[in-house]
C-alpha cells in the first residue's frame, strides 16, 4: 500500500533506522511528504496543514515509544487518522415510516439529477417507495433528465410544466405523495454557485418550509482547493445532513472527501462510481483514505 | 513598508498562496524555487515577489489574439469534449451565440446520444439561438451523428459546425475509443476537420484536470481548453501545469450559464484573479 509516499517517507527517514523513535526533527521531512501527498490528492490547504499538525500530535504521543519502524510507524498514524476524520460511517437515511423527503443540492454539473436517480433505486431495494421531484426549474432540460432517469427506475417523477418557482413545486410534490404512492421525496435541485446569494437563499428558503429530513450535499471527487470554499457556503446556508461524492470511477484521487468532511462535519453517506442508476456503493473511509494517499 | 527577509517562513506563504491556486505542488514549488535562487537572505517586498510571480504565468499562458483557426473555406469543425458535467453543452451553445454575433452561421451536431435528455438540452439552446441542429436517437452511433452534422453543414453552407460528445471520464478506455473514431470521422468529408478540438475543463477541478488534459488530448488531439464555471470563487490554477506540461493553451474561459458568458482567455486578468484575495 502507499508505494509511493512508503518510498518516499523511506527515504526521507532512513537515517532514523535504530532510532526507533519519531520526535519533531527527525519527522519533519516525512511529514513534508505527508503534506505534498495530500496536496497532490486536493486535499485543501487549510485542512492539509491542521491534518498534519494532528498526524504530528499523535506521532509524538506515548504509541510511538513503542514502534520499532519509524517510517511505518509515521505512515500507520497518517492512514488512521485519514479514516477516523473521514468517518464514523453512517449509511443510515434516517428516514420516517409515515413519509421522508430527501434534498440534493450542490454546484452545477455534480451528479445531483443522476444521484436522484441512484438513491431512489437505492431506496426501492430497500422496500421505500421513492418519488423523484422536479426541481430544478433553470437549466435546460433539466426535468426531461430526471423524467427520462425516473422512468428508467420506474419512479414517479412529480413535475409542473412551466413552474417558475421551485418552491412551490416542492411543496405541491409532497402534497402529491400519497396520491403518487410514495413514501420517499428526492428533491432535484438546480446547480447553483455557492456565491450566488439570490440563488443561495432560494435554496435556504425550501429549507426552512419543507424541511426536508435529509438534506445531502453533491460534490463532484475532481474537486480541487475550492472545495472548502463550496462545502462551507451550503452547510451554513443549509445545515446539511450528508455529503455524496461522485465520479470516483475515474483517477481522481479524492481529497476533496477529507475537505468536505472537515469543514461541514456531515457523514460522508455514499460515492457515486458511474453513469448508471446503479452505480452507487456506500461510503467508506478506508477505500478513499487509500486512494488519497496514492495506493 | 521596509520589506521582509526572504527566509523559509516567507518561502512557505508564497507556496500556499500558489498550492490555493490549483496549479499543483511542482508547478508551485518551482516557482518558490525561483524566488528563493534569486533573493533568498535578501529583503524585498512580499508585492515584488508576487509581481514577479505574476509576470512569468502571463508570459506562459499568454496566447495568440485569434483562438480558432477557421478552415479556409467550407465549415469550420469544432469538436467539444471532456469529463462528465463540466460544462460543453452549456459551452457549446455560448460559443454558437459567439460565432452569430459575428455574423456567422451555425450549425450543431448533437454527437451526446447517451445521457438522460442531452439531446434535448441542446436543442433547447439551438432552438433559443435560431440554429439549426442535427440529432440522432437516443443510444445510437455518436460518429454517426458527428458525419451527418458535418454533412449537413456542409450542404447548408454552414460557417461553423459544433459537434457536442457525452461527458467521459478519461480512464474509461472504450469511451475514450469512442471518442477517437468520432474523431476520425469528423474527418471523412472535410480532411482538416475537426479544426478545432476543445477540451472543456472545470475551473473547480484539481489535479485530476492534468490526467484530463493528456488522455484526451491523446485520444483526439486537443487543440485547446475552454475553463468553464470560473464564476465562482475556484481559481483554475490547474491549467497552469497543463500549460507548462502539455503546451495546451485556455482559449476561452466560461463565467456563467447564459450565451453570453463566455470570454476569450486573458492570461494577464486571468493570472491577477488567481491572486486576488477572496
Ligand atoms: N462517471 C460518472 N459520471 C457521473 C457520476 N454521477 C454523475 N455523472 C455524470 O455527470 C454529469 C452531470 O450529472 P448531472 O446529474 O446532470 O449533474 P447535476 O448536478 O444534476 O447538474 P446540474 O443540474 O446542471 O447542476 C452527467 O454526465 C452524469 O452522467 C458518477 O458517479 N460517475
Ligand atoms: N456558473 C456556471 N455554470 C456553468 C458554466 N458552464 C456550464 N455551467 C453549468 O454547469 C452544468 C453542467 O453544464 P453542461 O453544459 O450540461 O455540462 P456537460 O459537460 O455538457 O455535461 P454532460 O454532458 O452531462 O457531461 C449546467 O448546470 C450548466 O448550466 C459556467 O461557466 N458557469
Ligand atoms: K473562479
Ligand atoms: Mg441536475
Ligand atoms: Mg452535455
Amino acid at each position: 500500500m502507499f508505494e509511493k509516499l512508503q518510498a518516499g517517507l523511506y527515504e526521507a527517514i532512513r537515517t532514523l533506522a535504530g532510532q526507533g523513535k519519531l520526535t519533531e526533527s527527525n519527522m519533519r521531512e516525512g511529514l513534508r511528504l505527508v503534506q505534498q501527498a495530500l496536496l497532490e490528492a486536493d486535499v485543501s490547504l487549510p485542512v492539509v496543514k491542521a491534518f498534519i499538525e494532528k498526524v504530528s500530535q499523535e506521532a509524538l504521543g506515548e504509541r510511538v515509544m513503542r514502534s520499532l519502524r519509524p517510517t511505518q510507524q509515521l505512515l500507520t498514524i497518517v492512514y488512521e487518522q485519514l479514516v477516523a476524520l473521514m468517518g464514523p460511517v453512517d449509511h443510515d437515511l434516517h428516514l420516517k415510516p409515515s413519509g421522508s423527503t430527501i434534498m440534493l443540492c450542490g454546484l452545477q454539473g455534480s451528479g445531483k439529477t443522476t444521484t436522484a436517480a441512484k438513491l431512489g433505486r437505492y431506496l426501492q431495494q430497500r422496500g421505500y417507495k421513492p418519488m423523484l421531484v422536479a426541481a430544478d426549474l433553470q437549466r435546460p432540460a433539466a426535468i426531461e433528465q430526471l423524467q427520462i432517469l425516473g422512468e428508467k427506475i420506474g419512479a414517479p417523477v412529480y413535475v409542473e410544466k412551466g413552474a417558475t418557482d421551485p418552491l412551490v413545486v416542492c411543496r405541491n410534490a409532497l402534497r402529491q405523495m400519497p396520491a403518487l404512492g410514495a413514501n420517499v421525496a428526492i428533491l432535484d435541485t438546480a446547480g447553483r454557485l455557492h456565491v450566488d446569494q439570490a440563488l443561495m437563499n432560494q435554496l435556504a428558503a425550501i429549507d426552512r418550509l419543507i424541511q426536508p429530513d435529509q438534506v445531502y450535499l453533491v460534490v463532484d471527487a475532481m474537486t480541487g482547493q475550492d472545495a472548502v470554499n463550496s462545502a462551507r457556503a451550503f452547510h451554513e446556508a443549509l445545515t446539511l445532513n450528508g455529503v455524496i461524492l461522485t465520479k470516483l470511477d475515474g483517477d481522481a484521487r479524492g481529497g476533496a472527501a477529507l475537505s468536505v468532511k472537515y469543514v461541514t462535519g456531515v457523514p460522508i453517506k455514499f460515492i457515486g462510481t458511474g453513469e448508471g442508476t446503479d452505480a452507487l456503493e456506500e461510503f467508506h473511509p478506508e477505500r478513499i483514505a487509500s486512494r488519497i494517499l496514492g495506493q | 513598508t521596509r520589506g521582509r527577509l526572504v527566509d523559509q517562513a516567507f518561502l512557505d506563504e508564497l507556496f500556499e498562496v500558489l498550492v490555493r491556486t490549483d496549479m499543483g505542488v511542482q508547478a508551485a514549488q518551482q516557482l518558490v524555487d525561483q524566488i528563493a535562487q534569486k533573493y533568498r537572505n535578501r529583503v524585498i517586498e512580499w508585492s515584488e515577489a508576487i509581481e514577479e510571480i505574476k509576470k512569468g504565468l502571463k508570459d506562459l499562458l499568454r496566447q495568440p489574439e485569434s483562438p480558432i483557426r477557421f478552415a479556409s473555406q467550407g465549415p469550420t469543425v469544432i469538436m467539444v469534449c471532456g469529463v462528465n458535467g463540466c460544462g460543453k453543452t452549456t459551452t457549446i451553445a455560448k460559443l454558437a451565440y459567439m460565432f452569430q454575433s459575428q455574423g456567422k452561421k451555425v450549425l450543431l451536431g448533437a454527437a451526446d446520444t447517451f445521457r438522460a435528455a442531452a439531446v434535448e438540452q441542446l436543442s433547447i439552446w439551438a432552438q433559443r439561438l435560431g440554429v439549426e441542429i442535427v440529432t440522432g436517437p437516443q443510444g445510437s452511433d455518436p460518429a454517426a451523428v458527428g458525419h451527418r452534422a458535418v454533412a449537413r453543414a456542409i450542404e447548408t453552407q454552414a460557417d461553423v459546425c459544433i459537434v457536442d460528445t457525452a461527458g467521459r471520464l478519461q480512464t474509461h478506455q472504450n469511451l475514450m475509443r469512442e471518442l477517437s473514431k468520432i474523431h476520425r470521422v469528423l474527418g471523412k468529408q472535410i480532411p482538416e476537420a475537426p479544426h478545432e478540438v476543445l477540451l472543456v475543463l472545470d475551473a473547480t477541478t484539481g489535479q485530476n484536470g492534468i490526467s484530463q488534459a493528456k488522455h484526451f488530448s491523446e485520444a483526439v488531439k486537443c487543440t485547446g481548453l475552454v475553463l468553464a464555471k470560473l464564476d465562482g470563487t475556484a481559481k483554475g490554477g490547474v491549467v497552469v501545469a497543463i500549460r507548462q506540461q502539455m503546451g495546451l493553451p485556455v482559449k476561452f474561459v466560461g463565467v456563467g450559464e447564459k450565451p453570453e458568458d463566455l470570454l476569450p482567455f486573458d492570461a494577464d486578468s486571468f493570472v491577477d484573479a488567481m491572486f486576488a484575495e477572496s
